[in-house]
């Protein structure tokens, strides 16, 4: 089976998310990108169809940020290719646009299933598997917990809804499953077999598609929620805190005796 | 250009969902403010009785196949498609949800209607659609402006209050006729029941919620050791659950459960809005987290911006103590 996994570099929510002058963007000079946890997921995924059931992996990607790293450590997890698309995507692009591009570089790319991560911390205008999935009239099915081959031409994933309830749903190849979570965590790649990778592997590369669409919506102001409801913040040493703390739960009657 | 507003309701096993409610409050403020019709849209096979639950909406369109007994994502993405295509309305609100997911953006996909997804509010002024989207995990909300004749807008759960669109009556009923559903590519299976585990989260009045901040399995230790000084239970975010270090039944959330404890202790969690759907109706909430800026602090009524190793066991000291 031929899997492709697209994996998106998106700001790390650990650091401080600083806005533009505009008000309307993050500073793209200082925002620090990392791999879309979700896409670790999916990569995941594709990773134990493969060791199970024989599968040939492949990674695709727009170029940002530090893209080249994330590939090679995907290859160093176990992906048989990794795909970089050029064009000018620093700035960020939206979903729709990322779905646009990848719907046509996959034409060149054999995928019998495609996976993603089930969302992105910046996809304000939709999720990629599910526009991917419309691009390329292809079914798709998200939120996915689980995939297992059913046959040659189809397979088994789980879908979670509310309250754990998990739906069983067989969907005929190729499609586009956006992943939620992998039946186990993540593998992890040594620093030094991805170092390794860097001077022995090699990235391909293509040149993005003219595509004409966008977010269909525009920004007008990017900023922190209002702290009208913000907590009440507790400061002081340990011991302080638990005192004030200890004493709130007191007051509320939430203390046994 | 139509000024109606069309809610797609969301139910799963004969139950309409909360937020389909939220929905239709939200959708009864649009088309005031717009001047058109507020509609339902109800997808299923027997699925006309729950009509009788939708009295907030001026109408409802039913679309009815066999093959829609079942939800899967691409029957009702199409079933959705066509209801949208013969309404045309203005603004198509879809829920912010796990079956939402695949259709919001389905259908944006396939009618070429704006998304915008993780909606806090969305308004109408002289004809204008703005909407508020929650992103970067809560931290940060987007405004944006919706030019267009139609869009879709995806909203959260919680951002409208349900009591406004919960209104019995069943309003006129207009029947859609089905698209053409033979040769779906998705195929319903099975439902599966989560398991029964050994504590009910929902019906604990104290929880100590964990969450990625934990940073290892026998770590859980110092939290549970607090939980059951205070009589309360421990509860986690979905990391904690798929890195297999507490069962699924002790996961707050979107897809996990909704919990309204007298006392929600939320513990290196950052506040995710998947998360923040589980737990926002709780009586009191504590979070002790390292960043100043997670919005779990948005949520919380008192805050800690400190290390939990530094914090929980000073706690539970004090809890053991009584002093
Ligand atoms: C469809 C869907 C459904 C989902 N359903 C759920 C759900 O049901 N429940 C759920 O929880 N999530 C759910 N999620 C996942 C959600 O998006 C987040 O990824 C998740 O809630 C993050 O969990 P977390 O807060 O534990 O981890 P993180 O976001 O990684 O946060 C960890 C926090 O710990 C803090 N921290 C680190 N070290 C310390 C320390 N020593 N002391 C104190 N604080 C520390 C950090 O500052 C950080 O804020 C869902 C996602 C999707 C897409």
């Amino acid at each position: 089976m031929d899997i492709v996994v697209t994996v998106k570099m998106v700001p790390d929510l650990v650091e401080e998310l600083e806005v533009n002058a505009e008000g309307t963007d993050l500073d793209r000079s200082v925002v620090k990108l990392r791999i879309n946890e979700f896409d670790e997921h999916a990569l995941e995924q594709a990773l134990l169809l493969k060791n199970q059931h024989g599968a040939r992996v492949t990674v695709v990607a727009l170029d940002s940020g530090e893209v080249d790293e994330t590939l090679f450590t995907c290859l160093a997890k176990g992906a048989d290719r990794a795909v970089k698309v050029m064009g000018d995507f620093q700035g960020g692009v939206s979903t729709h646009t990322a779905a646009a591009v990848l719907a046509q570089v996959l034409g060149g790319i054999p995928h019998e299933l495609i996976l993603a991560g089930v969302q992105a911390a910046d996809d304000r205008d939709g999720q990629l598997a599910v526009l991917l999935g419309s691009a390329l009239r292809l079914p798709h099915v998200s939120v996915v917990t689980g995939v297992e081959p059913s046959g040659d031409k189809a397979v088994t994933v789980r879908q979670e809804y509310s309250g754990g309830v998990v739906g069983e749903l067989e969907v005929d190849l190729p499609a586009v499953l956006g992943i939620q979570a992998a039946p186990q965590t993540p593998r992890y790649a040594p620093v030094s077999k991805v170092r390794q990778m860097m001077k022995t592997a090699k990235l391909e590369t293509i040149e993005a598609p003219a595509v004409e669409v966008g977010a269909g919506s525009i920004v007008t102001s990017l900023a922190r929620p209002e702290a009208a409801g913000r907590a009440e913040i507790i400061e002081g040493a340990p011991e302080e805190v638990a005192a004030r703390l200890y004493a709130i739960l007191a007051d509320r009657g939430l203390l046994k005796r | 250009m139509s000024a109606d507003i069309a809610v797609v309701v969301e139910h799963l096993e004969g139950v309409l969902a909360e937020v389909s409610f939220e929905m239709l409050a939200k959708g009864r403020e649009l088309a005031a403010a717009g001047g058109g019709m507020l509609w339902a849209v109800l997808i299923g096979h027997g699925v006309t009785r729950l009509a009788g639950e939708l009295g907030a909406a001026d109408g409802v369109a039913v679309v009815e196949q066999e093959a829609l007994a079942h939800y899967t994502p691409e029957a009702y993405e199409k079933a959705a498609a066509a209801a949208l295509q013969a309404l045309a309305p203005r603004v198509a609100l879809v829920a912010s949800s796990s079956m939402g997911l695949d259709q919001a953006a389905g259908l944006s996909g396939t009618l070429g209607w704006p998304l915008c997804a993780y909606c806090k509010d969305v308004a109408l002024t002289d004809g204008a659609l703005t909407a508020v989207s929650q992103i970067y995990g809560g931290k940060l909300l987007a405004t944006a402006e919706v030019p267009g004749e139609h869009a879709i807008c995806a909203m959260l759960p919680g951002a409208a209050a349900a009591a406004a669109g919960r209104k019995s009556g069943t309003p006129p009923v207009r029947e859609i006729p089905p698209p053409a559903l033979d040769g779906l590519r998705v195929r319903f299976k099975r439902l599966i029941q989560p398991e029964g585990g050994d504590v009910d989260i929902t019906r604990e009045g104290i929880l100590v919620s964990v969450g990625r901040g934990i940073g290892s399995q026998d770590n859980i230790a110092v939290v549970k050791e607090l939980a059951e000084a205070l009589g309360g239970a421990v509860s986690s975010s979905r990391p904690i659950v798929d890195q297999g270090w507490l069962p699924k039944t002790r996961q707050v959330g979107k897809s996990g459960l909704s919990v309204k404890p007298k006392l929600y202790l939320a513990v290196g969690i950052s506040g995710a809005p998947e998360h923040i759907e589980g737990m926002r109706g709780a009586e009191l909430i504590v979070a002790i987290n390292t960043d100043p800026g997670a919005p779990i602090f948005d949520v919380a009524h008192y805050g800690v911006v400190s290390d939990l190793f530094d914090v929980i066991p000073a706690l539970t000291e004090k809890v053991k103590s009584r002093a």
